[in-house]
């Protein structure tokens, strides 16, 4: 939305809000995938099966940990890109210096 | 070649490798011997984080676990990795920022006060202690059922091995050790799962093999039977629970699932390998390797517990003790399998059971043979063998050593230099009793696990409970709540260690009967209770006291934005 007004708001006040957005929707969905489809709601998932798994306990011993690598990767492109809207991103000097 | 040859083979060139980048990478300055000089890859430090959090119980024990467990394993599975999504977002990139060289400086300065750091530190070498005295332990198992020597003399080869390249080389030598480390216990971990996958379901990938059909090993043709229906079936008919049913209660899991994913954020050994990458994005990038890493064994185990249960029932269950193949009498040798009261029928066999409840006859099996077992049960060739040998004894050696240097920079850095000379210690100094005191925390690891106090199995439980507890909440409310002060942060630290210090110890020592257990929450679940009570307390008495000082209050702004991380520095 901040992208179309005139006088954008880069301030680090806006930058740390947008951070904690984008963290709390990544933590819901690490939330439901580990606590609600593993361990919650896994008795109702049992009763759908894919190939010789129930998805209950595939989410729970499989799943989930497939997620949280996608939520890390999500993560890290969306922090990098807001770095570069509000022009925190750290200097490319400071990269691997060996 | 013999199979004891190919170990000594496998292991000595092994330790060669390690040792030689010991001294490839030898510290020079606190920097290197803290945070490897600060220069390492995101790539090579995700690896080295994997190998460091990955030990001998993960490596050895975590399939056999699970194994066992079926269902209510999951709990290790997603608690141990989940642990990293909370460490990528909420912790790593803001210490990393934050710039300094452990734990205990961020919650000593960020709270500005000494008291708050000497707990921080206490409670470090007090984690890393406990979590240390198992690997140890493990070390000396691994090396007496390799090598043919005695538990303890393989305890004192462990001691000698890390005490080079810890003490020598410090972070920077232990970082790179931990990416050999990684890539010997991923190849012996990896290797042996997918024979196991390809001779049971025909799947190349251990991870989709264990939702596949079963192959009769007879005549090789496709069962149409899924494994784990075929498992879950075996099981209830000897009176087990299914595989894919848990025994534990829902809020039970809950809690203990939560406990390991907040103590796995919250252990200082893993938190200070973030330290160790040049910027704040590698710190991000660096988390996702280091699940991407771990996942892979991860992902791998429960197959193979699949597998290993899977081969064990068919091999014992209803088969005569006299015509068991060798593996078998290698294992009962060890005392890790053992028949129950076994009596001959009419003709003088011994037939075994599994079967629940069974009296007589009944075969009890150690969960921690199930990985180091597999090989050989898989009749895999013996380079297999001598692999898993080098892998199990890496996954030791990495966490060992990656504790204590988290115990030596606590004793050395924080308590020392910090508190007790207040920044009077010259540089030169301070790396000379960083050495000294990895190599009498050396001494006192080897000991513990010479004469391991009896309840060292037991009391893992404290490390992850006492890190969710305390460190985990402390951290994230430095970083997220600019209203958090001293006061809240102390109350809530003390609060949430005693509460979790006091029930573990009551229900594991002094009054071991569940029914006493609060709302049925385990000993091991206990630390996510004791981190929500931190959390309240802290909230509560913060509201209470004055918000904390100006400066502080630009530090945490500081924290919050990447650009401007410098390397890691002492002031």
């Amino acid at each position: 939305m901040a992208e179309n007004e005139k006088d954008v708001d880069l301030s680090p006040q806006m930058y740390w809000k947008e951070n904690v957005r984008l963290l709390s929707i990544l933590l819901v969905i690490w939330f439901t995938v580990s606590y609600g489809f593993g361990i919650i709601l896994v008795d109702v998932l049992d009763n759908i099966r894919i190939f010789g798994f129930r998805l209950g306990f595939w989410f729970a011993q499989q799943g989930s940990i497939y997620v949280f690598l996608i939520l890390i990767i999500v993560y890290i492109r969306g922090m990098a890109k807001l770095d570069v809207k509000y022009g925190v991103q750290e200097d490319q000097a400071a990269k691997h210096k060996k | 070649m013999e199979l004891q040859l190919m170990i000594y083979l496998f292991v000595g060139a092994s330790f060669a490798l390690y040792i030689g980048i010991a001294i490839w990478a030898k510290a020079g300055a606190t920097k290197d011997f803290y945070v490897a000089g600060g220069g390492v890859h995101p790539v090579m430090n995700g690896m080295a984080t994997a190998a460091d959090w990955m030990s001998a119980a993960s490596f050895i024990s975590m399939a056999g676990l699970i194994a066992f467990l079926g269902y209510d394993g999951s709990m290790y599975l997603m608690g141990w990795t989940g642990g990293y999504v909370l460490l990528a977002m909420l912790l790593a990139p803001y210490l990393r920022k934050f710039g300094k060289f452990t734990v205990p400086d961020f919650v000593g300065d960020r709270y500005y006060s000494d008291s708050a750091r000497v707990v921080a530190a206490i409670c470090t070498i007090f984690i890393s202690f406990t979590y240390v005295a198992g690997q140890m332990r493990g070390v000396g198992i691994v090396f007496s059922r390799f090598l043919q020597v005695d538990v303890n003399t393989g305890v004192v080869i462990g001691m000698v091995i890390v005490f080079i390249y810890a003490v020598l080389g410090g972070m920077k030598g232990i970082t790179y050790t931990q990416v050999a480390q990684y890539c010997v216990l991923i190849t012996a971990y990896l290797v042996p799962a997918i024979f196991l996958s390809i001779m049971t379901t025909g799947h190349f990938l251990p991870q989709t093999g264990m939702g596949a059909t079963v192959i009769d090993p007879a005549t090789g043709q496709d069962t149409g039977v899924y494994i784990l229906d075929r498992l879950d079936g075996m099981l209830t008919e000897l009176g087990f629970t299914a595989y894919t049913d848990g025994q534990k209660t829902k809020i039970d899991l809950f809690f203990i699932t939560a406990a390991l994913m907040a103590g796995t954020a919250g252990l200082p050994h893993v938190i200070v390998r973030f330290f160790t990458v040049p910027r704040v994005h590698d710190a991000r990038i660096s988390a996702g390797w280091a699940l991407f890493f771990i996942a892979l064994l991860y992902t791998t185990a429960p197959a193979v517990g699949v597998f290993a249960r899977t081969n064990i029932v068919e091999a014992v269950h209803q088969q005569n003790y006299e015509e068991m193949p060798q593996w078998f009498y290698t294992w009962e040798n060890t005392g890790l399998i053992q028949v129950q009261n076994p009596t001959p029928d009419a003709e003088g066999n011994i037939i075994m059971t599994l079967e629940d409840g069974a009296p007589e006859n009944f075969v009890s099996i150690d969960r921690d043979i199930m990985v180091l077992a597999n090989p050989e049960i898989a009749q895999l060739p013996n380079w297999v063998i001598a692999l898993v040998a080098a892998g199990g004894m890496a996954a030791a050696l990495s966490t060992a050593a990656g504790l204590l240097l988290v115990i030596s920079s606590s004793v050395a850095h924080d308590v020392l230099a910090k508190v007790v000379l207040k920044g009077k210690m010259s540089d030169k100094a301070e790396l000379l009793a960083a050495r000294l005191a990895a190599a009498v925390a050396i001494c006192i690891a080897g000991l513990l696990g010479i004469y391991p106090p009896g309840f060292v199995a037991q009391v893992v439980a404290f490390a992850f409970g006492l890190a969710a507890a305390s460190f985990f909440p402390v951290i994230i409310m430095g970083v997220f709540s600019k209203r958090m002060n001293k006061e809240g942060a102390i109350a809530g630290m003390s609060v949430g260690l005693t509460f979790t210090f006091i029930y573990i110890v009551y229900t594991r020592f002094i009054n071991q009967d569940p029914e006493i257990w609060w709302f049925g929450i385990s000993p091991e679940g206990i630390g996510t209770l004791g981190m929500i009570l931190n959390m309240v307390v802290a909230f509560t008495v913060s509201r209470m006291t004055s918000p904390p000082p100006a400066h502080i209050q630009e530090l945490i702004e500081d924290i919050r934005i990447p650009k401007g991380a410098g390397g890691a520095t002492h002031h």
